[in-house]
């Protein structure tokens, strides 16, 4: 099917496509957000390995197309046929061995980087009445057992309110992490299905009302992160946001000792856009959900503590 | 001599023909017609006009996300536009377009005089029309459309106006399972039409590869559709006689329904993408002038991407309360399906090597889509990757990814599918001019508008939010702006297909000297679609070997 002259075509091509396909695989790492956690190096790696091979499939087809525009063009009133090659079965071999061998490789890969992850534990589902209260005892461990972990903050959300509670009995509607230590997230959702997403830490899991879930995670990077609800929770979804600080252990410890001794001023955007809408051109005064008050959401919070 | 391959036309007898077939009896369409061929071009010129309802829908989502604050629609209406825009162009756009196409072409394909029952085809159509009205009539509703975006998931799917029995979400859920009953019904008719209607001589590998699409989508239309159904069923229960399948407060499971809708609407997109790969086997081969290469394996691709599909469905729950060795055991089935469609891309391009390239409309956008499906294909592979897509799944990488599959590949077939067959199915050639100028006009802007969904989603830019962070705005507004130019691109389509329809030139039978019973009859075929069945005695695909080409019959002739 091929000249020699084609054949030499395709190999300084292939050659050419490795080379750009690889520096376009160390770019991705630029397109990410900061990464802020230890899962979020392997992450970027396994992306960067994706593009690398990715780049490499898009440009070698559409190389192909482009120089058949080029240089295969027919007169615009010549029907006469092409070549009459119907297939070539080694060829097709070759292509069907080539997306079978990437596909095993892309899997090996990712497998690997999902055991170095390791972040989800599930507990058994559990049907709570009240979701808020702690998971009892006969919740038995499914396959994935509770990782270990050196800190644990219960985070409970519901619409449109993040809260967390810390080991001291703090509750706070920020999240606060020390550096370096690894820290379970127990999750409980109280109405509907929320998202844990932070996108520096590159991690994000879905809040099932009536499960518990924990993820652990070990940020690596100190500064200020924006935490947001990752699945459609209704009306106010896009304000369910809240901020994430990474600071050091003592720090850390500091804020919670201040917090213990100061009353919770909890904001919430999405009762003061209840109370105020903002001015939009179109209003269609459709169903709205109505956030919980705040004063509220405290109490549900002490009532949890005792 | 089985049929008749000749490119004459005698002027007289052809606008006799057309006449027959076309004269004074526009009212045929808005009747309840069995003939394949009237139900086809039915089903296809109403989806398209929820096509450009739909479209209207996203430029308002577009617009409202030009700027970071939630300043054009509020908040409800938002939540509803894009729940609305989601069910409309996959439920009213693109399946049952796919439908209305195959409706047209299948029996001709295959040789046969109509589908297996002509009557059930008619209902299926009939469905449809109410439906659609039904769901665009809860606009209409004191309380507004369904809000819960067109995954539809409890339990936020439940939370409805108190009081109320008919509400957004009842009027979404009961039109989305009239839809179903009707795709359901469609799939039987296809499946039966293409196993027994088969002329002589036309055995399962003669068939051409379109035919080969539709049976693998509508086996798995029978298959997969009847849970996303059952879904909503109970869904339905849940919300309006007080159930608790999915509630989480009473014993029910929100997780158990995302199964259900998955395990159909995974399977969806390749309901909707193989048609479209269809599209290109036929396309591709008639306008670069070689066989499709490898037929055989495409064909049996085109059924093994179905089958893997059925078992794919996890890979949208890799962030629900997914245990470890299901993300695990659904990441390496979805990374399956990349073999087969690799098998499809390299034969379309192997199909494209050393060939006579004709860039006519139908190729221009033929080769634009299996290009842009070649990047949708890469990005689906880093979805199906566990780690990755736990860091970009809901967020506009996936809307991104999604778009260039849906609108980028599909849509785009299904523009050169209208080219490719407008002038058998109307009789009268397109006007070349302005289906280039269509194409330029939906080619750049579609890929400026969803090429600038995916550095937003690796930033982590939440899919479905109508406010986001300043940092956010530079990509949106590049993708707001071309997106009100993709829709300006619908404009010369829709006058160039008016147009031509009504006055274009009149068309051969075979203008693109195309291989493939279709173009064996005349244009418009006649009700009965051939004078005598024909017998197939050719491999499909005859181009490139002069012995079967159809231009010598007609050089000879001219």
């Amino acid at each position: 099917m091929f000249s020699v002259f084609e054949y030499v075509l395709i190999a300084v091509y292939v050659a050419v496509l490795l080379v750009v396909s690889r520096w376009i695989g160390q770019q991705a790492f630029s397109w990410m957000p900061p990464q802020a956690t230890a899962e979020a190096q392997r992450v970027d790696d396994l992306f960067s390995f994706l593009v690398s091979i990715g780049a490499f499939i898009l440009l070698g087809l559409i190389g192909v197309m482009v120089y058949a525009i080029a240089f295969h063009r027919a007169p615009p009133e010549d029907y006469t046929e092409g070549h009459p090659s119907r297939g070539d079965a080694r060829l097709e071999i070759l292509w069907t061995a080539t997306p079978t061998l990437l596909v095993v490789w892309i899997a090996f890969q990712s497998f690997n980087i999902y055991q170095q992850l390791n972040i989800l534990g599930l507990k058994q589902i559990v049907h709570l009445h009240t979701p808020l209260e702690s998971a009892p005892a006969y919740a038995e461990t499914v396959s994935d057992a509770p990782k270990p972990a050196s800190e644990t903050i219960d985070v409970f959300v519901k619409q449109w309110d993040w809260s967390f509670r810390y080991p001291n009995n703090v509750t706070s509607n920020q999240l606060h992490l020390p550096i370096n230590r690894s820290t379970r997230l127990n999750l409980q959702a109280q109405d509907v299905i929320h998202g844990f997403y932070v996108p520096e830490f590159r991690l994000k899991q879905d809040i099932i009302p009536g499960r518990d879930i924990d993820i652990v995670l070990t940020p690596t990077r100190p500064g200020k992160y924006r935490l947001k609800d990752s699945q459609f929770s209704g009306t106010y979804f896009a304000l369910m946001e809240t901020d994430v600080y990474v600071e050091s252990l003592d720090r850390y410890n500091q804020w919670l000792t201040q917090t213990a001794n100061s009353e919770p001023t909890p904001v919430n955007q999405a009762v003061a856009e209840n109370i105020q809408p903002p001015k939009t051109l179109f209003n269609s005064g459709w169903y709205t959900v109505t956030p919980a008050q705040p004063g509220i959401a405290n109490k549900r919070k002490q009532n949890n503590d005792t | 001599m089985t049929h008749d391959f000749s490119q004459e036309i005698t002027g007289e007898q052809e606008s006799e023909n057309y006449q027959n077939q076309q004269g004074n009896t526009w009212q045929q369409y808005f009747s309840f017609n069995t003939d394949h061929k009237v139900i086809g071009i039915q089903y296809m010129v109403m989806t398209f006009m929820f096509f450009l309802i739909g479209g209207l829908l996203a430029m308002l989502i577009r617009a409202e996300l030009l700027t970071p604050e939630s300043n054009l629609v509020d908040r409800p209406l938002y939540n509803g536009l894009f729940t609305m825009h989601g069910t409309i162009m996959i439920f009213l756009w693109i399946i049952p377009f796919n439908a209305g196409l195959s409706n047209y072409l299948v029996p001709l394909m295959i040789g046969a005089r109509d589908m297996a029952f002509p009557l059930l085809n008619a209902i299926s159509f009939w469905i449809l029309p109410p439906a659609g009205l039904l769901l665009l009539s809860s606009f209409f509703l004191p309380n507004g459309t369904a809000q819960s975006g067109w995954w539809s998931y409890p339990p936020i799917s439940l939370q409805i106006p108190g009081g109320e029995l008919i509400n957004g979400e009842f009027i979404w859920i009961v039109s989305l399972v009239l839809i179903g009953i009707s795709s359901i019904m469609g799939a039987v008719n296809f499946m039966t039409t293409i196993f027994w209607m088969r002329a002589p001589g036309m055995t399962f590998f003669r068939m051409p590869v379109f035919v080969w699409s539709v049976l693998s989508a509508q086996l798995l239309q029978l298959i997969n559709l009847p849970a996303l159904t059952g879904a909503l069923i109970l869904l339905l229960l849940d919300l309006s006689v007080g159930t608790q399948f999915f509630k989480p407060d009473g014993n029910g499971d929100p997780v158990i329904y995302q199964h259900l809708f998955w395990f159909y609407s995974h399977p969806a997109v390749y309901i909707m993408a193989l048609p479209a790969f269809g599209i290109f086997a036929e396309v591709l081969p008639a306008f670069s002038r070689n066989p499709l290469f490898g037929y055989r394996s495409v064909a049996i691709a085109t059924l093994g991407i179905a089958f893997i599909s059925i078992f794919v469905w996890v890979h949208h729950m890799f962030t629900s309360a997914t245990p470890g060795w299901m993300r695990m055991t659904f990441m390496a089935t979805s990374m399956l399906v990349a073999i087969p469609t690799g098998i499809k891309a390299f034969a379309w391009t192997a199909t494209i090597w050393r060939s006579k390239l004709h860039l006519e409309t139908p190729m221009l956008f033929a080769m634009g889509g299996a290009a842009m499906f070649i990047f949708g294909g890469v990005t689906g592979v880093m979805l199906a990757a566990t780690p990755f897509d736990i860091h970009v799944n809901n967020t506009y990488f996936v809307v991104g990814h999604f778009h260039y599959i849906v609108f980028n590949t599909i849509t785009m077939a299904i523009f050169a599918a209208i080219y490719y067959w407008f002038p058998k199915i109307t009789g009268r050639m397109y006007a070349e001019g302005w289906g280039k100028l269509h194409f330029w006009l939906t080619f750049i802007p579609a890929n400026i508008t969803f090429f600038s969904m995916h550095p937003l989603g690796l930033q982590g830019m939440l899919r479905r939010v109508s406010s986001y962070d300043p940092q956010y705005q530079g990509w949106n507004v590049i993708a707001s702006l071309a997106s009100f130019l993709l829709g300006a691109s619908t404009l010369p389509f829709i006058a160039n297909i008016v147009g031509s329809w009504l006055y274009g030139p009149r068309a051969v039978d075979n203008p693109w000297h195309a291989s493939g019973l279709e173009w064996t009859t005349s244009s418009p075929p006649p009700r009965d679609n051939f004078e005598e069945i024909p017998i197939v005695k050719r491999p499909p695909y005859d181009y490139g070997n002069p012995k079967y080409s159809i231009i010598e019959d007609s050089n000879n002739n001219e």
